[in-house]
């Protein structure tokens, strides 16, 4: 009795009930179908949220100046005076830090030619296209040498070139001119010279757009447009991933011992990190992934127990056939086969198209809900694996089961 | 000529709950190639326990069975399966044919727990075998689509393609009409007749019985007569003797 005859032997079994058959696969479609449906959505929002959090800049820490108190009365968070340029040096100089870019922003009015848009002006230092992984679409980001000499250089986001150019035109090397009502000075008409264009970026995560902006040297904007000796902001890129902790508490001693505050007092610069924003939704991302795995876990096994369930009556039903084929010669191994082959012949079936069907449901779901949804590959295996292993594991009883009837009692049976 | 079945002083005993009940008491009995035994007795004379020893199916409590010379009364239940796949053909009173499946698939059922067939192999013996019985037109049938001798007429096939020493049957006209009972009984015959397979029936029609060549009785678990069947009634004479009639 070979394993092909086994097969053949139980493909015909089934193929005898066809209704009954569809309807016991059905159990094991669904129950593989709704994991791989489940994992897809919670994977595919999972990935959407590194996405967001990778062009968020990776590894990132910043370093905000805080607020300070002036005669009783608190200043809004920014307002201190006491995060400087130096300080970001000295940041750089710790161990765990890559990329070090001190900002300092303006709001300001861009005029090229006949055309003028209202922007954002950042100043920023020549790390950040590398801590954010920006690429420039015309042109270069401006050098060290420009942040040094606070030169008067601008790369501007797409949708300002846009505005004052057009699309599609590349405006390196034309001048814009700059007017900043700055908190220290007022500023008309500076010329700046165009050095490159960023590529667009698109919407952030909150729907604001990250192309409508230009990036000048923050010594630029210190002391050309606002007259001041501090900065806003120093964005800080850790070498890896897992040392932005540590990197944020290093930071934290450096500037306190910078800014001689003493001990007990409050800081007068804030410090966060990408990761405790990344880690508290991908938690929540990866509870939700569980949960709906869980639940379509469970409609697996209630379809495993479907088919041992439909396996169990049709031993009984068909006693009188096992009956038979015991008098015509079949051995107990025989039959103890044929039904575990049908079992696992079941789910197997049930397990293949359950993964189509989730393959589609993951599809669908995003074509038509435009919900990302990817399917791991790991996922289909297991799914698949459990389908064929609850076949064996429920199929084995009911065929254990018929292989120890007796064929006396069995042929009798009515 | 050879003998087929020899059954020395054979006994089985059951346990029913705390009684023991002594379905055979000593049976001695010999079939030789070739004939025609038929075996009657009221039920619960033994005669099913001793078909089922006969067919394998059972192991005696005590006694001797040997098959074609081949002691079987000591045998695994593997070996058990084998000698019934290749030695042995049944046919039961309920027919115990696969329903929703064709006659040629049912008809090749033992050849799938013999192996080593191709399946065009397969195919030709079950064809041969349906020719036999006069279905070969209703090969590609599914069963619950033929009559009751037609289906009967299946099992027969099905038990007579492994060439097997013996054809048992048990009741195989219980579930049958008078005509139809003759139809059937008459390819026991020829089967007996042409092929030389060694039949055992059993019935509690006395008129069945007389289509053998030799009737036993069954009672209280042992024989209590054996003897060639005087005037044999055949069953295709009695076919054409019958008044014309449309058939199935």
């Amino acid at each position: 009795m070979t394993l092909v005859m086994i097969f053949r032997i139980a493909l015909k079994a089934l193929s005898r009930n066809k209704m009954r058959t569809a309807l016991t696969m059905l159990g094991m479609i669904i129950g593989v179908g709704a994991v791989i449906t489940m994992v897809a959505l919670g994977a595919g929002a999972q990935s959407s949220i590194d996405a967001q959090i990778q062009s968020a800049g990776t590894n990132m820490i910043m370093v905000s100046a805080g607020n300070f108190t002036q005669g009783g009365v608190r200043q809004g968070q920014g307002n201190a005076s006491t995060l400087v340029p130096e300080d970001a040096a000295a940041i750089a100089q710790l161990n765990g830090v890559r990329y070090v870019a001190a900002a300092s922003n303006a709001r300001g009015q861009v005029v090229a030619g006949n055309q003028n848009w209202s922007t954002q002006i950042q100043g920023t230092d020549v790390d950040l296209p590398l801590i954010r992984s920006w690429q420039t679409s015309a042109g270069a980001f401006f050098t060290p040498q420009d942040v040094t000499t606070a030169a008067k250089v601008a790369v501007l986001g797409s949708t300002v070139r846009d505005q004052l150019f057009g699309p599609d035109v590349d405006p390196t090397g034309e001048i814009v001119r700059v007017s900043s009502g700055g908190a220290g000075a007022t500023v008309q008409n500076q010329p700046f010279t165009v050095v490159g264009v960023m590529a667009a970026k698109g919407q952030s995560s909150v729907g604001q757009d990250q192309d409508d902006v230009i990036y000048v040297p923050y010594s630029t904007v210190m002391k050309k447009l606002r007259g001041t000796t501090s900065v806003q902001q120093i964005s800080v890129s850790a070498t890896s991933a897992g040392d932005t902790t540590t990197v944020a508490e290093a930071i934290g001693n450096l500037l306190r011992a910078r800014h001689k505050i003493q001990p007990g007092d409050p800081d007068d610069f804030l410090i966060r990190t990408m990761d405790e924003i990344a880690s508290v939704r991908k938690e929540t991302t990866q509870t939700m992934t569980a949960l709906l795995a869980g639940i379509a876990g469970v409609s697996l096994l209630v379809g495993g127990i479907g088919i041992m369930n439909i396996m169990l009556v049709s031993v009984t039903e068909r006693t009188r056939e096992i009956g038979l084929r015991l008098a015509v010669g079949a051995r107990g191994r025989d039959v103890l086969f044929q039904f575990l082959v049908e079992a696992v012949v079941l789910s197997g079936i049930g397990g293949s198209v359950g993964i189509a069907l989730g393959f589609g449901l993951s599809r669908g779901l995003t074509y038509w809900m435009e919900w990302p949804t990817e399917v791991p590959l790991n996922a289909v295996a297991v799914a698949f694996g459990f389908a064929a292993g609850t076949g064996v594991f429920f199929g084995f009883y009911p065929a254990r089961k018929a292989a120890a009837l007796d064929p006396i009692e069995a042929l009798r049976f009515e | 000529m050879p003998t087929v079945i020899t059954v020395r002083n054979l006994v089985k005993t059951y346990l029913v709950g705390e009684v023991e009940v002594r379905a055979l008491r000593g049976v001695n009995l010999e079939v030789q190639a070739g004939e025609f035994l038929t075996v009657t007795g009221p039920s619960g004379s033994g005669k099913s326990t001793f078909m089922h020893i006969i067919g394998c199916l059972d192991r005696p409590t005590s006694g001797q069975y040997l098959l074609d010379g081949q002691d079987v009364s000591r045998m695994s239940k593997d070996e058990l399966a084998n000698v019934r796949n290749h030695k042995i053909g049944f046919v039961f009173q309920g027919f115990n044919l696969l329903s929703r499946t064709s006659a040629l698939d049912n008809v090749e059922l033992p050849l799938l727990y013999r192996g080593g067939l191709t399946m065009a192999e397969r195919h030709k013996l079950a064809l041969a075998a349906l020719e036999s019985v006069g279905l070969k037109d209703r090969a590609g049938h599914h069963t619950n689509q033929l009559s009751g001798g037609q289906q009967q007429r299946v099992a027969i096939a099905r038990a007579i393609i492994n060439q097997p020493s013996i054809l048992l049957a048990d009741e195989p006209t219980g579930n049958l009409d008078t005509k139809t009972s003759i139809e059937v009984m008459g390819i026991f015959q020829r089967m007996n007749r042409e092929r030389n397979i060694t039949v055992v029936l059993i019935t509690h029609e006395h008129d069945i019985a007389e289509y053998g060549t030799r009737t036993a009785a069954f009672r209280d678990g042992v024989i209590t007569a054996d003897h060639a069947v005087a005037r044999r009634r055949l069953a295709e004479d009695e076919l054409r003797d019958l008044p014309p009639e449309i058939d199935e």
